[in-house]
């Protein structure tokens, strides 16, 4: 059952990023890429990580693309697919370079033989004591509790960085 | 399912490279680059379930880098588009000589 869903929800992530790189409007472009957003947040409840699958839909598919949104219809965009898509000899080379890429990652991962190790264990225990959040919650502010602070400065530099790019007169 | 999700993960890196070399527009080429950050973020959760909730947390980090990288980026492109009246990455030479 669930490597059946787990199919499903692969076909329509990939069908999604063919269709983020296909699409004519620069709108329909984002909603192949919310598809896939989609699709993957149902792969990492599959793989027990709800936690993070709500997270892929409030701040990714929801908070993110609604911002992409903004700007596409901002700027009015769109009006020129044939200048868009590069094409001849260079999209021949690109398809070469991803297909090289594609080659070594399909070698280590033929190569490595992935097992099942003890984190899915640790991971169910972690989730059966603290719940869902929780499991996360007591390693980040413990463990990991330095990179938290500096990710709330870098998202204040963000701020800051956007307002000033984004103004008129500079 | 760790081997299928690390497939799934290589597969939409690729898609997403060649979606970054291939489109022009620069809000296209932006999603692209949000698809391989995705993808990774699929292999971090894959590679949770062998190594511990470590996968897990780094994927919530590489979200809220992501969530930046969005501001800023879509900033720079609206004060590109203030300059040029296009996002078409061949208008902007100048640092070409």
């Amino acid at each position: 059952m669930a490597s059946v869903l787990f199919y499903m929800f692969a076909g329509l992530a990939i069908g999604g990023a063919i269709g983020v790189v296909m699409a004519k409007s620069p709108i329909g472009s984002l909603l192949f890429m919310v598809t896939t957003l989609g699709a993957m947040a149902g792969t990492f409840v599959l793989l027990e990580a709800h936690f993070l699958a709500a997270i892929q839909i409030i701040v990714y598919a929801g908070a993110i693309m609604v911002l992409f949104l903004f700007v596409i219809m901002l700027l009015n965009l769109g009006h020129d697919y044939q200048k868009d898509l590069k094409g001849g000899a260079f999209a021949v080379i690109s398809f070469g370079i991803t297909g090289v890429i594609a080659g070594f990652l399909a070698r280590e991962l033929g190569t490595t033989g992935i097992q099942d190790g003890p984190g899915g264990a640790s991971i169910d225990a972690l989730i059966a004591e603290h719940g869902a959040v929780g499991a996360i919650a007591t390693e980040l502010y413990t463990t990991y509790v330095v990179p938290f602070e500096i990710t709330g400065i870098l998202l204040l530099v963000a701020i800051v960085g956007a307002l000033v790019l984004a103004k008129k007169e500079v | 399912m760790i081997t299928e999700a690390l497939v799934l993960s290589a597969i939409l890196f690729v898609i997403g490279t060649f979606g970054v070399l291939v489109r022009r527009n620069a809000m296209i080429m932006f999603l692209c680059i949000e698809l391989q950050l995705n993808a990774v973020n699929l292999s971090f959760v894959a590679f949770s379930r062998m190594f511990g909730i470590e996968g897990q947390i780094f994927v919530f980090f590489v979200m809220t880098v992501a969530a930046a990288e969005a501001a800023v980026g879509l900033a720079i492109i609206i004060s590109i588009f203030r300059h040029y009246e296009t996002v078409n990455v061949d208008s902007f030479n100048l640092l070409k000589w």
